[in-house]
């Protein structure tokens, strides 16, 4: 038997974490990398799907055209908006949640874990519930708020431009409160309880307990969840289509969504990819920001 | 006296919250399920019945004998399976290397995979599309588990490095001087500690690849379709016929909400490791 030699062995002992990366990074590389790839050289192509002998190169001639567009604007102001609304109400909604499914009752487990079901369920049914409840003859909501008194005839929340983007935005709101109610709560529990008692024994108002201990307590909690939620609202965009497809008009476009339907729909792969590509490059500021988080445990 | 008071201000600044709170997270789910058990004549009732008068199982009668949902729940469950395999298998030793060497470029391949689980859809599935259509896997179980593979494997090895990263060096290092390799000290030391959350990061893969409608959707066809896809197309087909749609959604609902439900916990410190400490 041949001993190889202590460079070989060296090097085999240094090949060895890449060896054990080798499949995911394959992996990865085939589905994302590649496609990534290739998604910047479509962008800069003139490639329609049904035309695929006829691939002119434009180069940045799909950016320019989408300066031009209008309703690339309207996508991309709805998005601004529907980022800040989504992301902003499930906050606060899932701070107070997590606040009072910290203290103690009764049946606060089992309230913990009811609150968590709208996190579970795919988007598909998210949309399929809400077309639902909001449909204009026999819908849920339109009885309830006629019942209410707050309107005296039924409301077509999807079907008209001043409703159906808020319409939309309180499904999203549903779906996404329970992660921030579950995180900040785990951050809740944290705090140690001397905590409490020494804002106690200070005399703070219950508000100021709130600002002053309990807020600063889980900020890095918080931020990681927002930088978190904000990439992912930004990018979803199948709630959306499973509900209004972006109409009436261009009223629920967001940037996601115009790019996957100018692509889906209008088969026109050239201009859809620089449109992700735009979308990208707007939201490489969060992810960075979350990266940065994220990779202070890498050192560990 | 001053415990009475005490315990009705209890009840009025927290349960009473608490419990609207509640309302609105099941509701919408409840009233799916109230309506999927409602007979057609009451759905399309004005106003609106609240509870079915005479409680019906003939939309899911309906829906398993008239359509392909029966074979859109073994698609979906094949997929789901075949998910969670596959980004188990590859991130396993993945998340084993990042969390037991020190190598070049580890910082970098790490961010990386954190960095690609937050690229837009949108960036990725139209050259897929392209990609798996040029390969032959459109319509095929394998081409939507690897579209899945995008978010299941960086997921994956992030959430297993930090469970890996929680076990003390100590206990592979002595199985090492024992004169083990590293692949039978990480079968044999690493995977039965780490168990709880290769299963925790299994479910929640089966979860989200159960949900996920865009690939599927893209990358599906005749032959091979998942419940969210087949779900969206018979509101196209079956129009209006809330029955039957809500019935569907119940069959797809209650298996993830179980299986979420029981993985919850641990899938939240592991989501959350690094941002809270314990």
């Amino acid at each position: 038997m041949t001993t190889a030699s202590p460079s070989a062995a060296a090097l085999r002992t240094a090949a060895t974490p890449y060896l054990f990366l080798a499949p995911a990074l394959l992996v990865t590389l085939a589905v994302v990398l590649v496609p990534v790839a290739q998604t910047v050289w479509m962008s800069l192509h003139d490639y329609i799907l049904y035309r695929p002998q006829n691939v002119p190169f434009i180069g940045l001639g799909n950016f320019t055209r989408l300066l031009k567009d209008e309703v690339f604007w309207i996508s991309l102001w709805n998005s601004a908006w529907w980022i800040v609304l989504v992301v902003g109400l499930q906050f606060a909604l899932g701070l107070g949640a997590a606040l009072l499914l910290n203290q103690s009752f009764w049946w606060r487990g089992l309230a913990r874990s009811l609150i968590i079901i709208p996190w579970a369920l795919p988007s598909v049914i998210i949309g399929l519930t809400w077309t639902w409840m909001y449909d204009f003859n026999v819908g849920v909501l339109n009885d309830l708020v006629l019942r209410l008194g707050l309107v005296d005839k039924p409301v077509p929340w999807l079907a008209q431009p001043t409703t159906s983007f808020y319409a939309i935005v309180l499904a999203l709101v549903w779906q996404g409160f329970p992660f921030f109610a579950v995180t900040i709560l785990a951050g809740l529990q944290t705090i140690g309880q001397e905590l409490y008692e020494a804002a106690d024994i200070d005399g703070a108002t219950r508000f100021q307990r709130l600002r002053l201990v309990i807020l600063p307590s889980i900020a890095d909690v918080i931020m990681t969840a927002l930088l978190l939620r904000t990439i992912w609202v930004a990018n979803s965009l199948d709630v959306i289509l499973v509900m209004t497809g972006g109409g009436p008009g261009y009223a629920t476009h967001t940037l996601p969504l115009y790019a996957f339907l100018k692509a889906y729909s209008g088969m026109e792969f050239g201009y859809g990819s620089a449109l992700a590509l735009v979308l990208t490059a707007l939201l490489l500021v969060v992810v960075f920001a979350y990266v940065r988080r994220a990779a202070k445990d890498l050192g560990r | 006296m001053i415990d009475r008071r005490s315990h009705l201000r209890r009840i009025v600044e927290v349960e009473i919250p608490v419990l609207l709170i509640v309302l609105f997270a099941i509701g919408p789910y409840a009233w799916m399920m109230i309506t999927s058990i409602k007979p057609s004549a009451e759905i399309s009732q004005w106003p609106v019945r609240y509870w079915p008068d005479q409680p019906t199982l003939q939309h899911y009668r309906d829906l398993l004998a008239r359509t392909t949902f029966s074979g859109n729940m073994r698609d979906s469950f094949i997929v789901a399976l075949g998910a969670s395999a596959l980004g188990l298998a590859v991130s396993i030793p993945a998340a084993y290397a990042f969390s037991r060497f020190s190598f070049a470029g580890r910082r970098l391949l790490m961010t990386q995979f954190l960095v690609i689980n937050m690229f837009p859809i949108v960036l990725i599935i139209i050259p897929l599309f392209v990609l798996m259509r040029r390969f032959g896997l459109l319509d095929t179980h394998l081409g939507i588990v690897l579209g899945h593979s995008t978010f299941a494997i960086p997921f994956s090895i992030w959430m297993l490095t930090s469970y890996m990263n929680a076990i003390p060096r100590e206990l592979d290092e002595a199985a090492r001087i024992d004169g083990a390799s590293r692949l039978q000290a990480l079968r044999f030391v690493i995977m039965p500690v780490v168990m709880p959350g290769v299963v925790t990061t299994g479910i929640y893969i089966f979860v989200t690849s159960w949900n996920e409608y865009l690939f599927a959707m893209m990358l599906s066809g005749q032959s091979v379709r998942t419940v969210t896809v087949a779900l969206q197309l018979f509101i196209g087909e079956f129009t209006v016929q809330w029955g039957l749609l809500t019935a569907g959604g119940t069959l797809i609902a209650i298996p993830v909400t179980i299986l979420f439900l029981f993985v919850q916990k641990r899938l939240v410190s592991g989501l959350t490791s690094g941002a809270v400490k314990s």
